[in-house]
This record gives structure tokens, C-alpha cells and sequence, in this order.
């Protein structure tokens, strides 16, 4: 449960942003997070909130990590936790396809 | 030496959902994403190991994540002979008290609704869990993050309790649901904890050894490195705030066995792409502007000066603790079960024991049967190294 999981910053709409987690579009809340976030950035979400936004230089290495667990198969209690964590932030509720997986928001 | 990622982002793009690709490789397949420099790693570890001037090293971690690194990426299977890398208390399901647990037993079956994240239903009370409670009509709902417990609360005109579990790194939700006027029917029975007080008390305990700390990440975003400082200055042990990832956690052990070798107690931060020296202010300013750090009985490890957070007064409409007159009495009069007096949770918690030492481990309590906490969680030792193999036969 001190497992934050990375995603990119499609939306900001006030005090939340719509964030893709490897096609995977969810609310994350800005209540806590100490940088302005906006479109393009990458946070770390940990239970349905954003706790840092990720410096550019470091934002490669930390996808890189993520994308290894969550080739995971079921079961793998590492990939479920991350898995666990994309739950955790709610559903868009104007999304109209949400959990279609799109491919990568491009990470570069 | 440095982990820090050389700088250009190498990631291939992630091309598949979660669910896609891969499925039926087993864990250790996977193995470490860059090999040769975890053999530098590992060979850098024996080394420095054998350069400390006496036959063992001990060292502690207290991070579910951190455990579950090791044991899936058998690490422990590389580690020098001499170094002993031990889990403590970094799971929070598995330190919450059987009163806490109790409390929101009593709750449920007072007919509120409680709310909680999944892994709580299954950890014991005295003599019922959130999940008993439930298989006896109690409502209870599992939900995801605090903000759900909240929209469950705006949908209903019952009373919702969000019984509260985790970390500072979790508590930081919590806290912001709060300062978000949630609404009137909505409260928080807080089971929160904080980390830095308990490893002052274990670093303390006469029959666990601790030369130093391997830091969890993800709670220092929140909270910063510098905070450790006080810890090392009063103990004299080391602090290195390290990554989850393999590569992390054995460029940790490397730091930190260095800092004992050479006696030089300080905080070293090797995980700079989360954690900063001052951490995440404004998390920290809502976090202590809900809560205050009070003692309280960590399971299995002793009371904990500072070590649970409840809500402030300024809170105490948002408090369920002050909302309901919870009556645990009738729960008390009971006594645990046979099964639950074996279980040794507590040491293992402590660092005194491991899964292994444990009669029941695999036998009476497994992840689908689990006897104590710390087969519940997907955080806690027992339920990893059943998983995973964890302590490798050498």
C-alpha cells in the first residue's frame, strides 16, 4: 500500500486531472501533490491521488520499471499491487471508452 | 555512488494494457532488467560485506514493496552469506491492532456501513473480522481509495465509516477527503501509522539487531529524507531511502553496508527520482493539520510512542470515534482462537522471526485461508514468501 504507480496528464479540470496509465484513462486528484500539474506532465498516483509530479529527466527510467511488472501475468502479487493502484484512481465520468487500451499517450 | 537513471529516457514505449502479453512466464524469468550490473551490485555487496570487522551484518527494511522485490527477484539467493536483510514492520494491515480491527467489527455490527481497503477484511479482530462481520449481514464495502468511501457516503443517507488503514503515504488521502468537506453521514475510524516512530523503537529491541535502515520510497515522496536525520543523530545507525525495484534495493544494501563498514551513521537518499531531502510540504501540511501522532499498541511489535495518527479536534465531527459510541465490549469478552495464539506474526513483524519458524506457515494458514495478518496482506512477509519462496535453501 506505499506503492505509488505513474501515469501521464491528459486533462486538468480544477482540483483533478484525467491521467492515462498505459491506456488506462482515470480520475487522480491534485489535492496534495506540491507542483502545478498540467497536460503532458507525469505524476505518481498512489491511492486515487497525485503525490509528485515526476522530473522530465527521470520520467523514462520510472515507465521503463512499470511496463516490466505489468507484462506480469495475473496472480503476480507486484503487478497486482500496481494493477491494484490504477483502480484505485475513478473512473472518468465523461470518458466515453473507458480501459480501451490505446497504446502508450506517447512518453517522449 | 549513485543510482540515479543515466539520464536518457530508454523506455521503449509501453505498447500493451495491463492484461496483455506475457502471460505464464513465471517471476523469476522476468529476472533483473539490466543483469550485468546487478552481478557488479552483487559482487560490490560481498565485498563491502566482507570488509565489515565481524562475522554478520543485519539490516532492516520496512516496506511491503521492498520485500516483495526481494523475494520475487531472489535476491536474497544472491546476498553474501554474511548479510542478513530483515522485513519489519512495513505493513501497515499487519501492525493494525486487534482493538483497532475491533472497533470497526463493533461498528459494522452496530449496523453503520463501514468502508475499508480490501486487504483489512480479512485481518483478525479478537474474535471476528471485518469479513465475519459481513458473512453476518454487517455492511461492509471494500473500496479503493478514500475518495470511493466518500461517494459511497454522498449516495446514501446511512452512516459511512471509512475505516482508514496505511501509512503516512496513505494517510495523505485521508487527510485531503477530510479538508474536502465530505458529507455530514461521512466519518474516518483511523487505523493510520507512522513509520519513523517504530523504527526508534525496534532499532531499540533487545532480541532484534538493526545496523541500519533501508528507507521505503514511495512513504519518503511524502515525508523527505531529511526527516531521518533526527533518527540517525539519536541511534547512531544509518539511513538509506532506497527504490523498489531490484536494482534499487541492491544499490541500497551496497550504500548502507558502506555506511556501517565505515561507521558513519547518515541519511543517504538513493532513490532522488521520488524522494527529495524536504519531500511533498503541502502533502505534509494537510497531513498534520488532520492528524496528530498519538501511542498506541502496534501489533506484535509493543506500544509505539507517535506512531498511530488520529484525527485532531478540530476534526472531531469527521472523528467516528468521537460520532459513535462504539461498544468493542461484548467482542472483548471473547478470546482468540487456538489458531490465532500460534500464529507469530508479531515477531516476524519484529524481525525476530521468519515465515519458516512458524508451525502453521503453508499449512493452516495460507493467502486463502490466512490465521494472522501478515498472510492477509499482499504487504506482509508471510503472504510474499508464500508466494514467492522468499528465504532460498542455501
Amino acid at each position: 500500500m506505499c506503492l505509488g504507480v505513474p501515469g501521464k496528464v491528459v486533462e486538468v479540470k480544477g482540483d483533478v486531472a484525467v491521467v492515462d496509465f498505459w491506456g488506462v484513462r482515470r480520475e487522480t486528484r491534485l489535492d496534495v501533490v506540491d507542483e502545478p500539474v498540467s497536460p503532458g506532465d507525469y505524476i505518481l498516483n498512489h491511492v486515487g491521488f497525485a503525490i509528485r509530479k515526476i522530473p522530465e529527466a527521470e520520467i523514462g527510467e520510472t515507465l521503463a520499471l512499470y511496463s516490466e511488472l505489468l507484462e506480469e501475468a495475473g496472480g503476480d502479487m507486484m503487478a497486482e499491487d500496481v494493477r491494484d493502484e490504477i483502480e484505485q484512481a475513478s473512473m472518468p465520468s465523461s470518458d466515453p471508452t473507458p480501459g480501451v487500451p490505446r497504446g502508450p499517450e506517447g512518453n517522449r | 555512488m549513485s543510482d540515479a537513471p543515466g539520464g536518457q529516457p530508454t523506455a521503449a514505449p509501453p505498447t500493451e494494457g495491463p492484461d496483455g502479453g506475457a502471460a505464464g512466464r513465471s517471476a523469476r524469468e522476468l529476472e533483473f532488467r539490466d543483469p550485468e550490473k546487478a552481478r557488479a551490485l552483487a559482487e560490490a555487496l560481498e565485498r563491502v560485506v566482507g570488509e565489515v570487522d565481524r562475522d554478520r551484518v543485519s539490516v532492516m527494511h520496512v516496506c511491503g514493496s521492498h520485500e516483495q522485490s526481494i523475494a520475487k527477484y531472489g535476491i536474497r539467493t544472491i546476498l553474501p552469506q554474511g548479510l542478513d536483510v530483515i522485513m519489519g514492520p512495513g505493513c501497515p494491515v499487519c501492525v493494525t491492532d486487534m482493538p483497532e480491527v475491533d472497533e470497526a467489527v463493533a461498528l459494522a455490527r452496530q449496523g453503520v456501513r463501514v468502508a475499508t481497503y480490501g486487504d483489512m477484511l480479512h485481518v483478525p479482530g479478537t474474535v471476528q473480522s471485518l469479513a465475519d462481520a459481513q458473512a453476518d449481514g454487517a455492511r461492509v464495502d471494500v473500496v479503493y481509495s478514500a475518495s470511493q468511501a466518500v461517494e459511497l457516503a454522498r449516495d446514501t443517507d446511512d452512516e459511512v465509516v471509512f475505516f482508514a488503514s496505511g501509512f503516512e503515504t496513505t494517510a495523505v488521502a485521508t487527510a485531503a477527503v477530510v479538508l474536502a468537506e465530505p458529507p455530514d453521514n461521512f466519518s474516518v475510524l483511523s487505523a493510520h501509522k507512522y513509520i519513523p516512530p517504530v523504527m526508534e523503537i525496534v532499532a531499540e529491541m533487545p532480541h532484534t539487531r538493526v545496523e541500519g535502515y533501508l528507507a521505503a520510497g514511495h512513504a519518503a515522496t511524502i515525508t523527505g529524507s531529511a526527516l531521518f536525520e533526527r533518527f540517525v543523530d539519536r541511534h547512531g545507525i544509518p539511513v538509506v531511502v532506497a527504490g523498489f525495484e531490484p536494482l534499487d534495493v541492491l544499490a541500497g544494501l551496497v550504500q548502507l553496508v558502506e555506511l556501517v563498514r565505515d561507521d558513519d551513521p547518515r541519511v543517504v537518499n538513493m532513490y532522488p527520482r521520488c524522494v527529495t531531502e524536504q519531500g511533498n510540504r503541502n502533502a505534509q501540511e494537510q497531513l498534520w493539520k488532520v492528524f496528530r501522532p498519538t501511542g498506541g499498541k502496534w501489533r506484535g511489535i509493543a506500544h509505539v510512542p507517535n506512531g498511530n495518527l488520529r484525527l485532531r479536534d478540530e476534526y472531531a465531527g469527521v472523528d467516528a470515534r468521537r460520532r459513535f459510541d462504539i461498544d468493542v465490549g461484548s467482542l472483548r469478552r471473547g478470546s482468540p482462537t487456538p489458531l490465532t495464539q500460534a500464529c507469530i506474526c508479531g515477531d516476524i513483524m519484529a524481525g525476530r522471526s521468519s515465515p519458516h519458524d512458524c508451525s502453521l506457515f503453508g499449512e493452516e494458514c495460507t493467502p486463502e485461508n490466512p490465521v494472522g495478518a501478515c498472510m492477509v496482506s499482499s504487504e506482509g512477509t508471510c503472504k510474499i514468501w508464500h508466494q514467492y519462496g522468499g528465504h532460498p535453501d542455501l
